[in-house]
């Protein structure tokens, strides 16, 4: 190493010492995955290593914009986010406006967001199968309150098949994620929140304005940022939901074919044995990507017009 | 001024977050509680007391698979990995931050434009490139891509520049030190919160990582914990007696459990800078 004093330039040129072996990592395990994928869905692959691979253009991308299972499997995603992402940002907003109350001043936020971060900290296949137990329709916990509670009534109850029927499936998988990922956004939201100066709030309490002017004219404006930064990256995740749909419905079940995600779809054609067409699967990758990256466009288009 | 409607009313909001509270814990709670009890038991009612079959349900689990050897497998992967991930992370964040060599700039584009591509883009491609270099079923692929942590890297480039004075760096050069033993030395220590905090947050995201190691390790005593745990799939004893499922999930939340209750704030805190540096 250069124990002598140097020029500023020559430490400069040091830097590359600290980034190769990052960018040397990056290069064959990030940047390389990412375009053999490009490569692959260009060809007409079915397997590893199995065949010589011919170029044929666009196909299989023709394929995926024309494959209906392809647009269902969409479908299932857009419904599932779209129930989970108007639940968990609700209760978020909800919590973040409870606990930014000048009025009401509520205390112990540091213990509450500590239990509702909890079930985010719980690896996915553990939370799947809590649930899958639990939601057993015949025998599950869950259906065995509901019964005790409708009997309390004096009611009967026809136990529901929470994840077995496609019309409560996506449903409850969204109520799951939800349960997962709400503490999350909240701890986001609230951040933005704290950030705020308390020069603003003293300055609203001088003047006299009130609880929903405070909130409506300084808390919302100010977090607006954070609040897209939190849509954007739930959106990202809820469109690559996977574990969950994957661990709870057995392809066998009534419900599968209405809870079986896009990722899911890449799985069956990348990976499923049987069923595996790597060039099929690459495309259908670079779809999701670009479905992900359109939506996020628009939402940040949304998102800077309002503040206008 | 404040009333009795503002009491009622704050009360009103009080109960309405513990009864949140107790909608995140019940599940635990339910899971711990049938963990004690028989798959018979479990089946005909529900109730809060303990009951004493935890040793079959046991019995049960260790007739079909070993969780202390998944338990293992997981801290021989989630371990390395987040070592590695922080020390190169903060390597090349200090590097990026304090250096100005040609071809920065454009590292650190390449870095942010990775953190916006989902992760199963690479999915194919990436188990391909395992596959060539014979490297399925080994760990490999999954504790040495950690070194290159696009995202870990952007949050410890914005620490080390607001928390490192760029001129002890220079004191250090005049004192005739190294630029690596400056790293170490100097850096390192200054750092050590911010590297605490990815760290935590980088062992939970691969001690609870599922896709990838499902898609390169196929042997059973390979699985890490949440492989292990979804093989319970297709386990038709298990199956049978929910109570045995119980026990292995609460036994496959007992490590996250544990590091949750020491770093919290750490978690917390993480969190909370992430969505207010973005």
């Amino acid at each position: 190493m250069g124990k002598k004093k140097k020029g500023l330039k020559s430490y400069d040129n040091m830097g590359y010492l600290f980034v190769l072996p990052f960018v040397i990592v990056f290069l064959i395990f990030s940047v390389y995955p990412v375009l053999r994928t490009l490569y692959l869905s260009f060809t007409d692959v079915k397997l590893v290593g199995a065949q010589t691979a011919h170029w044929v253009w666009f196909d299989n991308y023709k394929r995926v914009f024309t494959d209906k299972y392809f647009y269902k499997a969409l479908w299932n995603t857009v419904k599932i986010w779209g129930v989970n992402i108007v639940l968990q940002l609700g209760v978020a907003f909800l919590l973040m406006m409870v606990f930014s109350d000048v009025k009401y001043k509520m205390k112990g936020l540091g213990i509450f967001r500590v239990i509702y971060y909890l079930p985010n900290l719980i690896a996915a296949t553990s939370v799947a199968f809590l649930y899958k137990t639990l939601l057993d329709w015949r025998y599950g916990t869950f259906n065995q309150i509901i019964f005790q509670i409708y009997k309390l009534f004096g009611k009967s109850y026809n136990p529901i098949d929470w994840l077995g029927t496609g019309q409560y499936a996506g449903g409850t998988i969204a109520v799951i994620q939800t349960w997962m990922w709400f503490g999350n956004s909240f701890i986001m939201l609230m951040a933005g929140v704290q950030g705020i100066s308390k020069d603003y709030f003293e300055a609203a309490a001088i003047d006299g304005a009130g609880r929903w002017t405070v909130f409506g004219k300084i808390t919302l404006p100010l977090i607006r940022p954070i609040l897209m930064y939190v849509a954007i990256t739930s959106l990202i995740g809820g469109l690559q939901l996977f574990d969950l749909p994957y661990l709870m419905v057995a392809p066998s079940s009534a419900s599968y074919k209405s809870v079986e995600t896009l990722v899911m779809y890449l799985y069956k054609f990348g990976f499923r044995t049987g069923t595996t067409q790597i060039s099929y699967a690459s495309a259908i990758a670079y779809a999701i990507f670009l479905i992900i990256l359109v939506v996020s466009l628009i939402q940040l288009k949304l998102f800077n017009r309002k503040e206008d | 001024m404040n009333g009795i409607g503002y009491k009622v009313k704050k009360g009103i909001l009080y109960a309405l977050l513990i009864l949140l509270g107790v909608t995140c814990l019940l599940p635990f709670l339910l899971m711990m509680v049938n963990a004690t009890r028989s798959g018979a038991e479990i089946v005909t009612s529900f109730t809060l007391i303990p009951s004493t079959h935890i040793k079959e349900n046991w019995d049960t689990i260790t007739g079909y698979f070993n969780l202390f050897k998944g338990m293992w497998n997981s801290v021989k992967v989630a371990v390395p990995a987040t070592l590695l991930s922080i020390y190169f992370s903060a390597l090349t964040a200090y590097g990026l931050a304090m250096y100005k060599f040609k071809g920065n700039k454009a590292i650190f584009m390449t870095i942010l434009i990775f953190m916006m591509i989902p992760g199963q883009l690479g999915l194919i491609g990436f188990y391909n490139l395992c596959a060539k270099l014979h490297l399925i079923n080994s760990y490999i692929p999954l504790i040495i891509p950690a070194i290159a942590s696009p995202g870990t890297v952007f949050f410890l480039k914005q620490y080390v520049e607001s928390v490192l004075p760029p001129s002890l760096i220079e004191a250090a050069r005049i004192d005739g030190a190294g630029e690596l033993y400056s790293f170490h030395r100097i850096v390192i220590p200054i750092m050590s919160p911010g590297l605490a905090t990815m760290g935590i947050m980088g062992f939970i995201g691969n001690w609870n990582n599922y896709l990838l190691p499902m898609i390169i390790l196929n042997k059973n005593d390979k699985f890490t914990l949440p492989v292990m745990m979804a093989s319970l799939n297709a386990s038709t004893d298990i199956t049978a007696n929910q109570g045995a499922i119980y026990l292995a999930v609460a036994i496959s939340v007992i490590p996250i459990l544990l590091v949750f209750a020491f770093f919290s704030k750490y978690i917390i805190s993480s969190i909370s800078a992430g969505a207010v540096k973005e």
